[in-house]
């Protein structure tokens, strides 16, 4: 018993987190007919908050309560493994990338964000203002722009065998190259 | 489905990426709850798995980890073995109902889309689940990347129009 708690707080392996999120595919169609995709929640929430007489936004957003539930699940699954799942040991991180953030002067690899990037202290900074502020503006943006984001293409698309979610998938790992290789070591000087 | 304030030229668009809904019975109450345990379980292994970790997002794009890579493929091989035995032996949902899935119609938009998302991506470590698990977990920077991230869709929807497609 302590052998399966010591098991369940250390980080899960790829295979087991791989493995459950792939069956939540056939697991939303088999008990509701629902396709599996997380960003259409942003626009559901903008809907029903701020619809602003958008077009966008104007359609009836009650239709899509169950994947608030979903979400509502998230945010609850992530504050149990948060505060009784959580990790004893410090996060083991690539010698290489350490080495790299080091000379930014972010040195905090206790946790699964940087405190000196992450955190509302930061957001006074331009760089840490510039990664939450500018960057999750891209991900609402982008993921609505192209209309699903790693749930809805990499994963449910691609399941379904999409080839416009291959397309879809493949550009956001080519942004995602591009931002961590050529752009981030630009932004992150302005600290 | 529910859409008719747009005109028929944006109906493709719509399709897909609102009302994502084709069950036919209507459900409330209790019965939603059921979305709600299969999202703990998701958020659980979104936080076990370190998916909602900046440093695995920038080992993932710098080719230092393997972690993530494996974690989306399982994932996906998991999801095509699935959809495709539901297809093949025709696997009704548990109230009887024909399982369907709508195609993703190519737009332009998943081009320009997907590159600035995955610019996002790369920087904020999260893409949208994990901006919910970040919450969860208690990091104020999730509330922080939530709201521009409302902001971003709602600037979206602003502006669809005029954007290329």
């Amino acid at each position: 018993m302590i052998d399966l708690i010591a098991r369940l707080k250390a980080p899960w392996p790829w295979y087991i987190a791989g493995a459950i999120i792939g069956l939540i595919v056939p697991l939303l169609l088999i008990i509701g007919n629902k396709t599996f995709g997380l960003s259409s929640n942003l626009r559901h929430i903008c809907a029903a908050c701020f619809p602003a007489n958008i077009k966008f936004f104007k359609y009836n957003w009650k239709n899509e309560i169950w994947n608030l539930f979903f979400v509502a699940g998230i945010i609850i699954g992530a504050f149990i493994a948060a505060h009784y799942l959580s990790n004893p040991n410090a996060i083991v991180i690539n010698e290489k990338l350490k080495l790299t953030l080091t000379n930014f002067g972010v040195t905090d690899f206790n946790h699964l964000m940087p405190a000196e990037l992450f955190s509302l202290n930061s957001l006074s900074s331009i760089r840490g203002f510039i990664l939450m502020v500018v960057g999750g503006f891209l991900v609402g943006f982008g993921t609505r722009y192209a209309n699903g984001c790693t749930s809805g293409h990499a994963i449910m698309g691609l399941s379904n065998l999409q080839w416009p979610s291959l397309v879809a998938t493949i550009c956001f790992m080519l942004g995602g190259f591009i931002m961590t290789n050529f752009i981030l070591p630009f932004i992150l000087q302005f600290n | 489905m529910s859409n008719n304030t747009q005109p028929l030229n944006d109906i493709k668009l719509d399709d897909t990426s609102a009302c994502i809904n084709h069950s036919e019975k209507k459900e409330a109450g209790f019965s939603l709850l059921k979305y709600t345990f299969i999202g703990m379980l998701f958020g659980i292994v979104f936080v076990k798995a370190e998916i909602i970790s900046w440093f695995r997002i920038q080992e993932m794009f710098k080719f230092q980890s393997f972690h993530m890579y494996g974690v989306i493929g399982t994932a996906v091989a998991v999801g095509i073995i699935s959809v495709a035995i539901i297809k093949r032996f025709n696997i009704k949902t548990i109230k009887g109902e024909k399982i369907i899935i709508v195609p993703k119609p190519f737009t332009k938009g998943q081009i320009y889309g997907s590159l600035l998302f995955g610019l996002g991506w790369a920087m904020t470590g999260a893409c949208p689940g994990p901006i919910f698990a970040q919450i969860g977990a208690g990091l104020m920077s999730g509330f922080v990347i939530f709201a521009s991230a409302l902001v971003g869709t709602w600037t979206y929807g602003f502006f669809q129009e005029k954007l290329p497609h």
